[in-house]
């Protein structure tokens, strides 16, 4: 039984160091999930204290618990409906006011709480004063100070929290609405109170304070209830415009009247984080030190990655000889040779490129850059119908449009949040690069590499053009007024940026162990079938699919065996490399795929150009469409990206092998 | 003292008292519950064509020229 087991959720608002607790509090035994329904991460993890199970959930960061975005009612719904026995509020001590106004909503809630007062060094440094024990008294909460980064308070934290857990008796704490407020919620109250099933699962005073408010998420608990209709009407009556910001200012009074005994000389400062902002987001500088530290970012990232790359691609390579010269039957040596290592270990190839590029981001993320990026982007970005919160996932699409995806769910208004899913396929993931390097190098000898960067930037041109137009057709209307905290500069320690590395780049691995490895099989046996055909030859399963869609796609100057890669690639682009690799009867190895490449003539520069625009913009991988499915929640949007893609890579590599071929390119 | 005007009015580097937001209801809460309370000094850090920095509370936020007019501001 779980009897002994003690649940702690962790609380705070987005840019506490909450995440640093976390880490500090449960190391290397975390394990990320999803919140059940929904796609947003769940964090959790375990830690032994004084030979007592905790078990700790990190809780998305919020500044209050109402439902203004799906982060709030994540929070907020773990908390009711789960009743973790401890929440850990972690506080951010430098900014004691707007902290402490998620501490109110939390005593409403009835739940538990231990503040950890994090950053307290920092707070310490500007010369603030914080009584503590004032603080607990007036709140009635302990207060344990802590320095997440370095793990300093953890001990004391957890020592309270198992504390605090034992203690039975709960005291409730309220925050007074005063007169006309009051009464109101005494009447909401003793109705609510005549259904058994809602008072035992809510804080009957917080469901009505947060009916008074307007939360819809919390009208919907009191659905099929018996006081539902007596409720309704209550509250038609009211003039809740009236309430919703009366009480946020009455929490912020009680707060005002505790502040100024609880902390002394706590007043705001001119910080180099200030002096840092009047560069970086500088009229003139900002836009040339962006581009410059993405430029930084993106070669670095191909200058570590290439000889950890390297040594993956010969490890394969040798271990795929390995296995063909000593396996027997001749069968499983080809299916586990030509099919397995073949296709799954080229995905593992690009693996060191998006790891290293998600480091980057994440390193640019934790020092507070990338918010500012976002800021200094705003401005484009709401030319092209979106604003600088899309920036972020777009950036992130270069390295793996899965978590890019995920990462769109800061953004609060729907249409804004389904426009930026919709182009984010369209930013040329890693997966795409081997496509490109393998067609520019056979085909473009001096220009390759002008030719693989081109095709990133027909990838943005595609996703700023397409945002353009689904803004102007079918998802009309103005970007979203977006507001988005710009937390202080901060050294990025590197535990973080790979933790924060890891949680992105996993999923690429998961990707590659489930359906790249599923792909590399059906290809091998397409490729095999029926048997005793040439491995990969016309008359194999795969020869036939191929000249069945070779019609659809001669138009374009593909014949058969880039019809049946170009098939395959919806698995995952990286497979239309590999499947060439069989198709073209080169295997593995990258030499020999190109020369007989060159050798074919049915490919050649113009229509390997269209062929790399095909790849690039052609339906979202296997892995994407799933996310985009879970993300949107739609299938009709998902069909849509779906056929969007299609439509345009065909109408691109239609263009450029027709023009290439009236200027003589042909 | 002078006269009431939405925050995207404001130059940049001077600090003035919120005096009334007027979002929506959401966005009204939203706002007040990130610290844009009623009386809060804002100061604009950076102005840029409509997307401003303003610091509320010594935290700093970036917010573009929709939101930027729905927030009034007196006393600068």
């Amino acid at each position: 039984m779980k009897d002994k087991r003690i649940r702690v959720a962790l609380a705070g608002n987005p840019n506490v160091g909450k995440t640093t607790i976390f880490n500090a509090i449960t190391g290397a035994r975390q394990h990320v999930g999803n919140w059940p329904g929904v796609t947003v991460e769940r964090k959790s993890g375990r830690k032994v204290h004084k030979g007592i199970a905790i078990e700790v959930v990190d809780l998305p960061g919020t500044y209050s618990l109402t439902a203004y975005s799906l982060d709030e009612v994540i929070a907020r719904d773990y908390i009711v409906d789960e009743r973790p026995d401890v929440v850990v509020h972690i506080v951010d001590a430098t900014n004691l006011e707007r902290n402490l106004y998620l501490t109110t909503q939390l005593m409403e809630l009835g739940a538990k709480v231990v503040i950890a007062l994090n950053m307290s060094d920092l707070a310490d440094a500007r010369g603030d004063v914080i009584d503590l024990k004032r603080m607990e008294e007036f709140l009635e909460i302990p207060v344990i100070k802590t320095v997440g980064s370095k793990e300093f308070g953890i001990d004391e934290l957890l020592d309270e929290v198992l504390r605090e857990a034992e203690k039975g008796e709960h005291h409730e704490h309220e925050i007074g609405y005063g007169g006309e407020v009051e009464e109101e919620i005494n009447e909401l109250e003793n109705i609510l109170g005549d259904d058994e099933e809602l008072s035992k699962r809510y804080p009957l005073r917080w469901l009505s304070v947060k009916l008074l408010e307007g939360d819809k998420e919390v009208q919907k608990k009191l659905e099929g209830s018996q006081v539902e209709d007596r409720i309704k009407k209550i509250l038609d009556k009211m003039d809740k415009e009236k309430y919703e910001t009366a009480m946020v200012d009455k929490r912020y009074e009680a707060i005002n009247a505790v502040l100024p005994q609880v902390c002394s000389r706590c007043v705001e400062k001119v910080t180099a984080s200030d002096l840092i902002d009047r560069v970086l987001t500088n009229k003139y500088l900002g836009i040339p030190i962006f581009l410059a530290l993405m430029w930084g970012a993106f070669e670095l990232t191909f200058t570590f990655a290439t000889p950890f790359m390297d040594f993956i691609d010969f490890s394969f390579a040798w271990l795929a000889g390995f296995v063909s010269e000593n396996l027997e039957p001749a069968w499983l040596a080809s299916l586990i040779g030509d099919g397995i290592i073949g296709g799954v270990g080229f995905v593992l190839i690009f693996i060191p490129n998006i790891f290293i590029l998600f480091l980057m981001l994440s390193l640019l993320e934790d020092s507070g850059y990338l918010a500012r990026a976002a800021f200094i982007m705003d401005r484009l970005m709401y030319k092209i119908g979106l604003h600088g919160k899309s920036f972020i996932p777009m950036l992130m699409g270069f390295g793996c449009n899965v978590p890019a995806i995920m990462a769109t769910r800061s953004i609060e208004d729907k249409n804004d949040r389904l426009i930026t899913i919709l182009i984010n396929p369209f930013m040329s993931c890693g997966a795409r690069l081997p496509v490109y390097v393998l067609l520019a190098g056979a085909f473009f000898g001096k220009e390759a590499g002008t030719v693989v960067f081109s095709m990133y930037v027909l990838g943005m041109v595609v996703a700023i053009l397409s945002a353009k137009l689904f803004r102007t057709t079918l998802l009309k209307g103005k970007p979203a007024p977006f507001i988005m905290e710009l937390p202080p500069y901060r050294l990025p320690t590197l535990k973080t940026g790979i933790i924060h590395m890891w949680e992105r780049g996993s999923m690429y691995l998961k990707k590659a162990g489930t359906v790249i490895l599923l792909g590399a099989i059906i290809v091998w046996l397409l490729a095999s079938l029926p048997w005793g055909v040439e491995y990969g030859a016309e008359k194999s399963i795969a020869g036939m699919i191929g000249h069945v869609l070779e019609p659809l796609v001669a138009p374009l100057g593909f014949d058969w065996k880039i019809a049946v890669a170009l098939l395959f690639g919806f698995l995952a682009k990286e497979i239309v490399v590999g499947s060439m690799g069989v198709l073209y009867g080169a295997g593995e190895d990258e030499t020999a795929l190109t020369e007989s490449l060159q050798n074919d003539p049915n490919i050649y520069p113009l229509n390997s150009l269209g062929l790399m625009a095909f790849t690039l913009i052609y339906m979202p991988c296997l892995a994407t469409v799933g996310v985009i499915r879970k993300e949107t929640g739609s299938w009709k949007w998902t069909l849509f990206a779906i056929v969007y893609g299609i439509g345009l890579a065909w109408l691109i590599s239609f263009m450029i092998f027709r023009v290439g071929g009236v200027l003589g390119y042909g | 003292m002078c006269k009431v005007m939405p925050l995207i009015m404001v130059p940049e580097g001077k600090e003035c008292r919120i005096s009334d937001i007027h979002g929506g209801r959401g966005l009204t809460r939203h706002l007040t519950e990130m610290g844009f309370t009623y009386h809060a000094p804002v100061k604009v850090l950076r102005s840029e064509k409509g997307s401003l920095i303003v610091a509320v509370n010594g935290c700093k936020y970036a917010l573009s020229k929709g939101i930027a007019m729905k927030i009034m501001v007196g006393e600068c």
